[in-house]
This record gives structure tokens, sequence and C-alpha cells, in this order.
């Protein structure tokens, strides 16, 4: 497979990543390469496999129900772009 | 063309837990923007989610309570879209193998008009799962931008999914107040609308009736009352008609209502969100639930409401009406409940109604619940205990609890104090008939040339004559024997 | 300045130096090289320096552990309170982390100042410290050449002895490979081993912070400090306390070395490849017997790791939004805009290229050809392993294919770069622990590493044979000339 100049449009559309019209061409060359890498994998059959998500094949631990975290929004806007009023301020979101 | 309507519904119920599902903020509403936002919750580069148990315990009280699968391993995944309230640009939810599959809740709808009979419908549940809610976009003008508070990001939710069983907007609201009824009564969940710990998203289509295959459905989000859901989904009923009556095809969104203009309109943002690239967290394992703690909490639960119905029917004789309202809330049943195991002689029925007539509508006007009700379960079995033995006539009973109410007391206390008791002295009663009769001669000839009215007009008067403390199935007995026997 | 841990916590302890002055001297060889080397991007001598003072001060009062006072270096990737934190990337280029990483938590606990925040590629992502946005590092070999990557410029200042150690993190190979090109000894230990919280996460079922240092020995005790349980990190594993130093001394008598076949095929170079088979025979002089084992999947372990990898990362860096801190973009007329602008000029392009790759892999149509399949190899290759190490007590096998190749000369073909970690990936997906440890020099006398792999929990078994084969060779003794 190979991916076409919209599945690179399409895909930094979805990552929010701009990518301009010149751009996208190194892209879509760059990405096929590695897909060429990728494709290899295709090839093995993998039918009964049951798919490994970690490492460890054990459960997760669960922590009790305490509130243990104290009130930093002044060190953590401290290193914001953009605060007013304890607000992160962004550019106006419309539903 | 008659037309169908088809509806199922998404309720986010906020746990009522201490902390966050993911970090140990506190989720305590209303506080300084921010103030309860963790390194965790703000997504700082480099930090890591851990799972809170009380929140996995919600969850399973939650599918115990309508007898659903519990997933003994279940999964969190990763739901990737970009959104300033969502600090991480993925949402940590339940994909694949939610927490809780299956299980129905079965909801009594009620009629057309107050006093129809109910009809009992069943609405089987898809699935529920866990999930973190986002965080709140402020949309004051800041210098044209908009505001986000973290507090709520990071938020438990138990996210509860039904299939598209409902009929009618009658049928969701009907369905949206059981789940509501029975969150709050297991303690999952506060209830809390208006601080948005119960919302609704109905997912509601229209199609010919008879057709098997359903519509293209439109998503209602973030209903925040019953009364919103009933007007969102009966407008947007009404809208999809008419857009395929004047031939458009209904095209699936995200719609919001307005509850100002009472329309629902297709939301904006969020348009390229579709793809959420689901896939399984790294930073969690799978969750295993073992038996022993599945077993445990299944002795925490309370009786349920539709155990509580079936049993105030079938032992207690209540009709379903009366085992509906009384299981309106916890707190409702367990103060009837109360107040039978206080009476002597228990009388179910007499309990319901003074529970369901005088005592709610003294708490409505006092807005109050009923658990900070003015009178006990065992002050009113008190006053009741003197209806069943006749001491009390309805009247007097009234005044009994009015002052019961104001003043509190006892009833034999406050009956005494005000000397209500009720008068069954029958050569008492006797004599102010006697008198009455004297009094009011042409009623008593009326009577006798055959006016029934004046019986009425007599027995009145005998009350009146006895300040209400006459035993009225006496008087009635002594005047008709007193009239027919002269 | 060749001094190693161990040998700096005996002068310490025995009261010839103070941490404040071996601070000093490190502080200043960085002074003077790291314009060359470019293997820091953060130095803040005053920080080092009250740290260093404090950790005497702790000395005094008899309150030492066996490390306090000596100076380490912290990859960026690492949350340091109150220290510029990039990951090597314009988009945290001002990010003043305010709050530690629990390795961090653990190296100040025993009390070991930090000398400032090494060098990296881009969010750990690359072989070759190029993809850096504060530029390469040079190795100190041939500053001509790249130290390898991710992990470059801790492999790169250990090297140089700017640092007697540094931290680093380990996704595909990025202890490893840097220690190889660089002639330094790494370890990556068991996935769990050591907490994630704090490390910038590429990709998280994958990532392992782990020492890199001159010798096995000096690797052990810093994994005594690193390893441990943290509640914070879920795949953080509850296990007893282990001292990693205790089988060091062990003779490797009886000792099954398990040699992959699939390791000593074609794209390994020659100069490597003698130089590992001369290790081998190092071994069985010491006493061990080797065997073959096969690692038939191993050769499908890059393809897989370049979706599961990528696809996690794609995820794990959509929280760098411009939103909440880190770099924005100055301009920009909507939200969408500034996400847009935002990621595209914050991030490089190797980065956005595996953003761009993971988010394919996970779109909607192609997550089970692509996801699913990499995690279906992935559990095969996890399966070889557990086969061959039913033969075997450790593997041994190249770190990588090739010594330090030139700077550039793979930048502009991601392909050719993610070959080169072509031995160390298989082992991340499993899993499990290993090693580099310096084997002998090419012609061109650039460093090789010789890779050891260990069972699940098979540190101190790993390190045993690694601290036995320097007690009879001298490779990582070897320090690059002129530096």
């Amino acid at each position: 497979m190979s991916l076409s100049i919209d599945d690179v449009k399409r895909i930094a559309k979805l990552a929010r990543i701009r990518v301009s019209e010149d751009e996208a061409a190194g892209y879509q060359t760059r990405l096929n390469g590695i897909f060429g890498l990728i494709e290899s994998m295709q090839a093995v059959d993998t039918a009964g496999v049951e798919p490994m998500s970690h490492a460890q094949d054990l459960a997760q631990r669960l922590r009790p129900d305490a509130v243990t975290e104290p009130n930093r929004r002044e060190a953590f806007q401290a290193i914001a772009p953009q605060v007013e009023d304890g607000l992160y301020l962004v550019p106006k979101v419309i539903e | 063309m008659q037309w169908e309507t088809v509806i199922g519904l998404e309720v986010h119920t906020q746990l009522t837990t201490q902390s966050k599902i993911f970090s140990g903020a506190s989720i305590a509403f209303g506080a300084e923007p921010n103030t309860q936002a963790c390194q965790v919750d703000i997504a700082l580069p480099g930090v890591l989610p851990v799972l809170n148990r009380g929140a996995v315990e919600r969850a399973i009280k939650f599918g115990l309570a309508i007898g659903a699968k519990l997933n003994r391993t279940n999964i969190f995944a990763r739901k990737n879209y970009f959104y300033p309230d969502l600090p991480k640009g993925y949402q940590i939810s339940q994909f694949e193998l939610p927490i809780v599959e299956g299980g129905a809740l079965t909801v009594q709808v009620e009629g057309d008009k107050p006093g129809d009979k109910t009809v009992e419908k069943t609405v089987r549940i898809t699935r529920a799962h866990l999930e973190e809610d986002a965080g709140k976009s402020l949309h004051e003008d800041f210098h044209g931008m908009t505001g986000i508070d973290l507090n709520r990001a990071g938020t438990p939710l138990l996210e509860i999914v039904s299939e598209p069983d409902m009929r009618s907007a009658r049928e969701a609201v009907a369905y949206a107040k059981a789940l509501h009824t029975l969150v709050t009564w297991i303690g999952t969940c506060d209830g809390n609308m208006q601080e948005g710990s119960f919302r609704v998203d109905a997912n509601v289509s229209v199609r010919p009736l008879g057709q098997k295959e359903f519509g293209t459905r439109r998503e209602i989000k973030n209903l925040n009352s019953f009364r919103f859901l009933e007007q969102a989904i009966n407008y947007e009923v009404r809208w999809q008609i008419e857009q395929i009556e004047d031939g458009h095809k209904i095209q699936q969104a995200t719609v919001l209502f307005n509850p100002d203009t009472g329309e629902t309109r297709a939301m904006r943002s969020k348009e390229d969100a579709h793809d959420y690239r689901y896939f399984p967290d790294p930073d969690l394992l799978p969750v295993k639930l073992d038996e022993a703690w599945i077993e445990q909490v299944k002795a925490s639960l309370p009786e349920l409401p539709e155990q509580k119905q079936t049993r105030y029917r079938d032992q207690l004789g209540l009709s379903a009406y009366d085992a509906i309202t009384l299981t309106g809330s916890r707190a409702m049943a367990e103060y009837f409940e109360a107040v039978l195991a206080e009476q002597a002689n228990p009388d179910a029925k007499l309990a319901a109604n003074w529970i369901m007539g005088d005592l709610s509508a003294a708490l409505n006007k006092a807005e109050l619940d009923i658990a900070d009700s003015r009178i006990g379960a065992g002050q009113l079995a008190g006053l009741l205990a003197r209806i069943q033995d006749g001491t009390l006539s309805g009247k007097l009973a009234k005044q009994v609890f009015e002052a019961m109410w104001s003043e509190g007391g006892e009833a034999d206390a406050i009956i005494e104090a005000r000397g209500l008791k009720q008068m069954s002295d029958s050569g008492e009663i006797e004599r102010i008939i006697d008198e009455v009769m004297a009094a009011n001669a042409r009623s008593v000839e009326e009577f006798r040339s055959g006016k029934e009215k004046a019986f009425n007009a007599l027995v009145g008067q005998v009350m009146k004559a006895s300040k209400g403390k006459a035993n009225p199935a006496q008087v009635n007995d002594l005047l008709r024997k007193k009239l027919g026997a002269s | 300045m060749t001094s190693t841990i161990k040998q700096l916590s005996i002068l310490l302890a025995e009261g010839k130096a103070s941490s404040v002055e071996l601070s000093r001297d490190y502080l200043g060889r960085i002074q003077a090289l790291n314009h060359t080397l470019n293997a820091f991007v953060t130095v803040d001598p005053d920080k080092t320096l009250a740290e260093a003072a404090a950790a005497d001060a702790r000395r005094a009062t008899g309150q030492a552990d066996a490390l306090t006072g000596v100076p380490i270096a912290h990859k960026d990737i690492f949350c340091a309170e109150g220290w510029l934190t990039t990951c090597g990337s314009k988009m945290l280029s001002n990010f003043v982390s305010p709050y530690d990483a629990h390795v961090i938590e653990r190296f100040k606990a025993a009390g070991m100042p930090c000398l400032g925040k090494t060098n990296m590629d881009e969010f750990a992502m690359g072989s070759s410290n190029e993809t850096s946005f504060f530029g390469p590092v040079k190795n100190p070999w041939d500053t001509a050449r790249v130290p390898g990557g991710s992990s470059g410029g801790s492999a790169a200042c250990v090297a140089a002895r700017l640092a007697p150690a540094a931290t680093g993190t380990d996704t595909g190979g990025s202890i490893r490979q840097p220690a190889a090109l660089c002639g330094i000894t790494g370890l990556k230990p068991t996935y769990g081993v050591v907490s994630r919280y704090g490390m910038i996460a590429f990709a998280s079922s994958l990532d392992q912070g782990g020492p890199m240092a001159r010798t096995a020995e000096d690797c052990a005790l810093l994994l005594n400090v690193m390893a441990g349980f943290d509640a914070r990190d879920s795949t953080s594993l509850e296990r007893e306390k282990e001292d990693y130093t205790r089988d060091l001394a062990k003779p490797l008598a009886g000792l099954r070395i398990g040699l992959p076949r699939e390791f000593f095929g074609a794209g390994l170079s020659g100069d490597t490849a003698k130089a590992v088979e001369e290790a081998i025979a190092q071994y069985r002089k010491l006493g061990a017997e080797t065997v073959e084992v096969g690692l038939p999947n191993s050769r499908l372990s890059v393809a897989a790791y370049y979706v599961l990898a990528p696809a996690e990362a794609s995820s794990n860096l959509s929280r760098f939004d411009g939103v909440r801190y880190g770099y924005r973009t100055p301009e920009y007329k909507d939200l969408t805009d500034m996400y847009e602008k935002t990621r595209a000029e914050g991030f490089g392009a190797e980065v956005k290229r595996r953003i761009m790759i993971g988010t394919y892999v996970l779109s909607h149509g192609y997550y089970d050809a692509y996801y699913i399949q990499a995690q279906r190899l992935r559990r095969l290759i996890a399966n070889d392993f557990a086969e061959a190490f039913k033969v075997c007590d450790v593997i041994l096998g190249p770190t990588a294919p090739t010594t330090a190749f030139k700077l550039g000369e793979k930048a502009d073909d991601p392909v050719q770069m993610y070959l080169s970690d072509i031995y160390t990936i298989a082992v991340n997906l499993a899993g499990l622990p290993g090693m580099s440890l310096p084997c002998g020099f090419d012609g061109q006398g650039l460093p090789i590493g010789l890779q050891l792999i260990g069972d699940y929990f098979g540190e101190a078994k790993m390190l045993n044979v690694a601290h036995q084969y320097q007690l009879a060779t001298d490779w990582h003794t070897r320090a690059p000339k002129g530096i």
C-alpha cells in the first residue's frame, strides 16, 4: 500500500499539524518509505495469537479513594502561555 | 403517515468518590478555577494515571443493581481528539471491554392524565463504562477568548448506555427518572442535575410505523433536567418528521438543546473528530475484578426500588402507583418502612396515604427532603394509631398533624392538650342530636317528607355542635335511628 | 577524572574528596568541552554546587548513603523541579518543570547532585541525536560522528568524562545503542523496574529508564538507586527491594550463553562481528558455555516497533497543544490555527513523521491491519525469548550493526536510521532487561558494543556476566583521545 497526498493531509489534520502543500509531498515520500518497512509484517500469519499490549501480564493496581493533591495552581500557571483569573485562555471555542 | 420514535439514552453519572478517577485531586463542586487540577489533571509531561478503587467499586455496585454482567477483566482505552478542555488530547474511557455489560431497568410509564394506569416498560442497558470527565470551557468574554477550568477534568463518570428501546419522550423521561432514582438509591451518584452530576444525551430517530430499520439518529447532548429532556425530544421528533415529510434526509449529527427557544441545533465544533483512534491505554493495565470483592459489594447493596415495589404490591397490597411513589427515593421508602415498623397494627395503605398526602404536601411547601422531615416516622405512627383506634376522625387527625408539624410533640400529648379526642360516648352524642333536632325542626320535617339532603345538613350541624369531635359514623347511625323512631 | 562511581564513593567515604570538589571538577570539564560535544542542554552550576554542599553536610552528620555526594547527569527527558526540562524539543524549550520525576526524587534522596540535563533526540525519537532542537551531540571518539541516540548526550558526557554517570531511557535501544557507539556501559532494566513517573513519555508500553556509566558495577550501584516501586506509575512493579550488586563476584563457570543466529547474519559489520566473536571466546575462557538459540520473529521487530511506538507516541504527544505549558505559536486566527501552527512549529520533522505514522495506523479502517497485527507480532517476539531462555541464562550478541556513523549520513533516510536499532528493539517489545558494554574497537578506533539480554528480572545475573567480563578485559577503561 502507499499513502496518497490526501491521506497525508487527512492524518496531518487529525494530528493537528499544519502541513503546507510543499511539505506534503516530502512527507508522502518518507512516510511511504517507512510503510515499506512496516509492510513486511503483513506476510506473517498471526491467526490465533493474542495481541500483546503490555510487557507484563498483570492487573491494574487500584488507588485508595483519598484526596492527596494540594492546590498548586500558582506554580502550574506560572509556566502557562496565557492565563487570566486562574483560567487558561485559548482562542474562542465555538460549539 | 404514522411515525414511530426511537430513543436511546446515554447518561453520564458522576460518581460519589472523594478524589478523581486517575489522580488524588478533589472533585468537590464549586472550587475556584483550576485549584483542584493537579499535575495529572492538567497533563504535565511525564505524569501517569492510577485508577481509583472507589470508582471501580461504584461501577460494580451499579452493575449488580441492574443485573448486568460484570466483566471480570475490563480495559481502559484512549479516545483521541483535540479540545482545549481535554488536557491530554485524549479521554481515558472504556471501549472494547467495559466494566458493565447488559442488564435492564423496568420502569413504570405514566399515562396521559394523572391517575391513569401506568404501563410497565423494560429498557435494556447495553453497557456502562468508567471514564474521566473533561474540564469546562467558559465562554464569557476574555478579550474574545475562552477560559478553561480543569477542576472537573478527571472527575469519575459512569456512562450508562441504553438500547434504543424507548418509543416516546415520556418513556425516555420515565427511564431517566428511574435511573436517577437507582443511582442515588445505591449511592453511586448524588444525582445533582444542576451541578451536572447526572447528564443525559438522547439519541433520537424516527421511522415509519412498522418499518424494521432504524432511521438516522441525531444525538442531543447534555440535557440536565427531565423537563428539558422531554422538551428536547419532542421538538427533535417534530423537526425530524417535518424534514422527512418535506423530502429532506436526516444527517447524523450532534445537537444542542436551547432551553430558551425550546429548539435543537447542530453543533459546529468537533465536526472532524469522529476518528477517535481508540486503543488500549498503555499506562493502565487490565482491571481485574475478583469474586470476593464482587460478593462484598453485593452484600452492601440495599433492597432496590424494583424489589421494594414488588414487595409493596404483593405483600403489602399497595397499588402499583403507591409502590412507585413510595420508592421515588430511598429516603421516602425508608421513612415508609420505619412508620410501618412503629405501628402496632401495621396498615400500609393508611401509612402510604398519609406519607404521599399530607406529609408530602407539607414537605413540598417547606421545600424539605423527607430525610429532614419535621415529623419523624415514630410520631406519624403515633398519629396513625389514634386514627386506627377511632380516637381521631380524619378531620381531627389533620389538626393533630398540623400541630405536630408546626410545634412538634407526640400525637397523644397534642390530643390531650387540645382536647381533640373524638367523641364516641353515645349518650353525649344523643344529647347533642336532640338539641340539634329541636333547633332545626324544619330540616327534620323536610327529611321526614323525603328530602334526603336534609339529613346531611343535620349531620353537619351535629358535627359543628360537637366541635368536630363526634364520631361521624356514630352520628349517622344515631341520627337515623332518632329520625326514624320519632 | 578517570574515576568510576565506585571509586568516587570510596574517595568521599574516606574524606579524600568532597562532593563540592568533585562537582566543581566535572562542571569545569563541562564548561571546557560542552561547546564541542553539545552533550548538555542545561547546566546550572549554582544549583549543582548547592546540592553538592548539601550532600557534604549530610555526610558530615553521618547520614550518607552509598553514593551520597557522587554527581550525576540526567537525560533531559526526566522532569526535575526548577530545571528546564526540554526533552530535546522546541515545544518544551521554555518548560521549567514544577515537579520531580520519581527517578529524580530517588537520586535526590540518595544525595547525588545533578550536573545538568543532557541532550537527546527530540522526545527520544532518533538513533543519532540529530533530531534534537538543540543541535546534534558529537561523539567524543570522533566529533564528526554521531553518539547514537536517543540518550546521546548522556552517553557522550560519560564517555568524555564530563560526568561519572548519567541517566538514560530506552524505548527501542536508546540506552544501549549510544552506550555502544560511545564505548560505555548502559543498562535497560525489565519494563516496570524503574518508575516512568515524570519521565516524558514516548511509547509508554516500551519506555524504561536506566543507568549509563563506565562499568557494570557502576550500573549496578546506580540501579540500586533508580529501581523501586512507585505507586504513581500503574506499570511499576511491586517487588522486593533488590541489591543489584549481589551477584557481581560470582564466577561464570557453567553459565549458559545463548547466541541468537539471527544476530550474526547479513547487515552486521565485519569489525563488530569479530569483536563479538572475541568476547564469546573470552566468555568460554571464563567457564561459560554457549548454545545457539533462535529468535525467528526478531527480524520483524523493527516493523512492529514502527507501528506500536508511533501509535503510542501520537497519542502521548497530543498534550503538547500550546494551552497549559510549553511553546505556543505567536500568531493565530482561531483555535485550530493555534493548534496546527503550534504543533507544526514546536515539533521537529522526525517527531511529526512519527506522529503521522501513529495517527494513520490507529485511524479508522487501519487499526486491525497495523496496530493489532503489530501487537500479535510482539507476542510472537516475546515467545521467542521465552523459548530461548529455556536453554540459556543470558543472550549475547552485538548491540548495533555498525559503529558510530557520520553526522548527517542517515539523517535524511529514516528507514536506514531505524535499522540501526535492529538488535535492540526486540528486547523492548518483550519487556526484557538488556545492556551494552564495550568489547573492542573497529579499524577506525571507534568503540564496539556487546549486548547482553537477560530474562525478566535477570538484571543481577546480567550485571554479573558483564562485570566478570570487565574484570578480564579493559575495553571499558579506554577513554577517547584529546578529551
